[in-house]
């Protein structure tokens, strides 16, 4: 099967690089100032960019989660301009480019089973398209810069105001002051758009970093389901990728939103995704974590409709020289609320994973529900798997339920396998993906396979 | 010789020996009842030809048609067409009972293609055979299955997988009357008309009124006490183990 998601790294290694404008590394408010001027924003946009700047500057880094101290800011080019344009027909895209993404399944995927695409290629997208039944009813989906230009009212109201704040914190505002690419996703009231949208994200130069930022609004009683993919080739010097997402659903609105992400593993892989859930409203985020060096992700639902829903469904795999830090954030914050949290983790060769949860129910937030499952599977002994849950519950009339389980592959069960005529290696791989399998399920097809496949692949000569 | 011979084989599991100088052979097309009262190694046998790594071999040989198994990892024991139904098969949680079985399907027949339609219509009629519902084709393997309906499966893998050398592992513990009936019954079409050769472990007689065994091995404490014919089982019915017990101290 065609990969749709873009992921063996060994077929698609590096394009030489073409940026026309490269800055020099590290980051000032020189270099905010230049990104804002060579994508000709409005004011509104380069002010706030300055603004999450001097944000930026005053924060401290983290000190929890993952060691961060290698990570060195004054190492990174911030923005990369490729003279790549923009195209909104596949035979139109320069040919380094587009054979990259062919060998990734793009655009064959589009053409079989996605209502929309939008590529991107180091800062900024260059490819979008839509179908043109879904144009016509209002739907928007192209790359966030495009958007600044064309929905600067849209985008004003919800672009890094109330769900992820340019103050949230050191990575969010560094993202604010120098984010560049991403989706933007418009559903208007009552649309359903039944295929998923899909952006694919390539990260080509190295020593860089890439902060795209996407941006869904789901209208009342709308839906959409959006995907994401994300590579990028290896080096062996340290590559960032700090993404904010933020998600509108509004009430009675579905949005699904499910990522696979493969870095290669010198990829600090740092993240803030968030959606704000309306009244009936229901998030899912359905994600899967490969590759990159570290990873600190905690996709957060903030339910404050009556009635609001959100699962989470994530698995992460920590091979050699991975640390993924990855869980999930729940806020009841108004009555009858419902979320569920399933995370799987599979750790081997040395890798280390932890889940990092926090839950909390508001006073008031009555009948609420909600729970949290985390499974950690160990293929050896010197990997390691934690688990961090924390839960601030305010509100007595709730149910709330926590399970963790770390396993070991059983030798009896391989050992059953083996006796069918498995191969050690056939039986490690079917036990994984069982062990996998609900959250594999929630994906489509297409991505079903292609996350076996690659989990299998980064299992390669890891067991036996 | 076409079939099993086992030769001198001692097998020890946690520093304890539990199979003593074994010799025993079952040809192709023959079946052998191995009997014992609990504890007395039967199932170790069945453990370490499969290769369970739990299971030492201190000596000894297992030729399957002149091939030593003890040589091969348990996954090319099964692909020389072993097949060892367990006393109590393991749960795989999320992996369904169709798609397990066609990887196991498509290990053993190398080379072959056979699309997961294909695969479900030889799947569906091999469950009539053993009176499974399709349905538990869709099921995670053994996880939440009855002890009987673990058993069935047992059998359903080893119809699918037609290998040519059965061990039957107390397929008849936890299995009402019925069921032992059907399931022996299938075996035992098995032997008449693919000539496998099997070996029964066993405490009971009623499996074997439906398996008709050519040959009896009694098993007591470790070591074979004697090789008879069907006579055997109606005297232990009647006395016991005990008399072998003393008989071999």
């Amino acid at each position: 099967m065609q990969s749709v998601v873009g992921i063996d790294q060994s077929e698609v290694s590096a394009n030489k690089e073409r940026s026309v404008v490269r800055p020099n590394k590290g980051i000032s408010r020189e270099i905010v100032e230049l990104i804002s001027k060579e994508k000709n924003e409005p004011d509104w946009m380069r002010e706030k960019r300055l603004a999450a700047f001097e944000i930026f500057l005053k924060k401290p880094m983290p000190t929890w989660g993952a060691d961060l101290s290698k990570l060195d800011f004054d190492e990174i080019t911030f923005y990369l301009k490729s003279d790549y344009g923009k195209y909104e027909s596949w035979k139109d895209v320069p040919k380094d480019v587009k054979t990259t993404f062919e060998k990734l399944g793009i655009p064959q995927a589009e053409r079989k089973f996605l209502a929309g695409v939008v590529g991107q290629y180091e800062s900024e997208g260059f490819y979008q398209s839509l179908m043109e039944k879904y144009s016509k009813q209002g739907v928007i989906f192209c790359d966030t810069d495009t958007a600044i230009q064309k929905y600067p009212e849209i985008l004003k109201e919800y672009f890094m105001t109330r769900c992820v704040s340019i103050a949230d914190h050191k990575f969010a505002s560094l993202h604010g002051a120098v984010w560049s690419g991403g989706s933007f996703v418009y559903v208007p009231a009552g649309v359903k758009v039944d295929l998923p949208l899909q952006t694919y994200f390539r990260m080509n130069a190295k020593n860089y970093g890439q902060f795209e930022h996407t941006l869904i609004v789901a209208e009342e009683g709308s839906s959409v389901h959006y995907i994401e993919g994300c590579t990028a080739p290896k080096y062996s010097s340290t590559s960032m990728h700090s993404a904010v997402v933020e998600i509108f659903v509004k009430k009675n609105a579905h949005v699904r939103y499910t990522t696979v992400q493969n870095w290669s593993t010198d990829v600090y892989n740092l993240n803030t995704k968030r959606a704000i859930v309306e009244e009936g409203g229901f998030v899912e985020w359905v994600g899967g974590s490969m590759g990159s060096g570290v990873t600190m992700l905690y996709p957060a639902s903030m339910l404050i409709g009556r009635g609001a829903r959100a699962d989470h469904l994530n698995i992460a795999v920590g091979g050699p020289n991975q640390y993924k830090d990855t869980g999930a954030k729940v806020f009841h914050g108004a009555p009858d609320t419902t979320s569920t949290v399933v995370s799987k983790s599979i750790v081997f060769g040395g890798g280390e994973t932890v889940y990092r949860g926090l839950l909390r129910v508001a006073k008031g937030a009555i009948n609420s529900k909600a729970h949290v499952q985390c499974d950690a599977l160990m293929l050896d002994d010197i990997s390691k798997s934690d688990t961090v849950p924390t839960m601030e519950v305010f509100e007595d009339q709730v149910s709330v339920g926590h399970e963790a389980t770390v396993g070991r592959i059983s030798e009896e069960m391989l050992f059953y396998l083996q006796s069918r005529g498995l191969t050690e290696a056939e039986a490690m791989a079917m036990v994984v993906r069982g062990f996998v399998e609900p959250v594999v399920k929630k994906l489509p097809l297409e991505y079903a396979v292609e996350l076996n496949r690659l989990i299998e692949l980064e299992m390669e000569g890891s067991i036996g | 010789m076409k079939g099993l011979a086992i030769k001198n084989l001692s097998v020890s599991v946690a520093g304890k020996r539990v199979v003593n100088g074994l010799d025993l052979t079952v040809k192709q097309g023959e079946v052998l009842a191995f009997m014992g009262p609990n504890g007395s190694g039967k199932s170790s046998l069945a453990m370490a030809v499969a290769g369970s790594p739990k299971y030492i071999v201190e000596s000894g040989q297992v030729l399957l048609n002149g091939v030593d198994l003890l040589k091969l990892k348990p996954d090319e024991r099964a692909k020389k067409g072993l097949f060892v139904s367990f006393q109590h098969p393991v749960e795989v949680a999320g992996v369904t009972v169709a798609s397990f079985l066609r990887m196991a399907y498509l290990a053993k027949n190398k080379g072959k293609k056979m699309g997961f339609g294909e695969f479900g219509k030889l799947l569906s009629e091999k469950m009539e055979q053993v009176g499974i519902d399709s349905k538990f084709a869709s099921r995670e393997l053994n996880v939440g299955f009855s002890g009987g309906e673990k058993k069935k499966l047992e059998v359903l893998q080893l119809l699918v997988l037609e290998p040519e050398f059965v061990i039957l592992d107390e397929l008849d513990s936890g299995l009402d009357i019925d069921s032992v009936a059907f399931l022996a019954k299938a075996v035992s079409e098995m032997v008449k008309t693919r000539k496998i050769g099997v070996i029964v472990i066993t405490h009971y007689e009623r499996i074997l009124k439906f398996l008709k065994p050519d040959k009896v091995g009694v098993f007591v404490e470790s070591r074979l006490r004697t090789v008879g014919g069907r006579e055997i089982v109606k005297k232990l019915e009647k006395e016991g183990y005990v008399n072998f017990r003393e008989a071999g101290v």
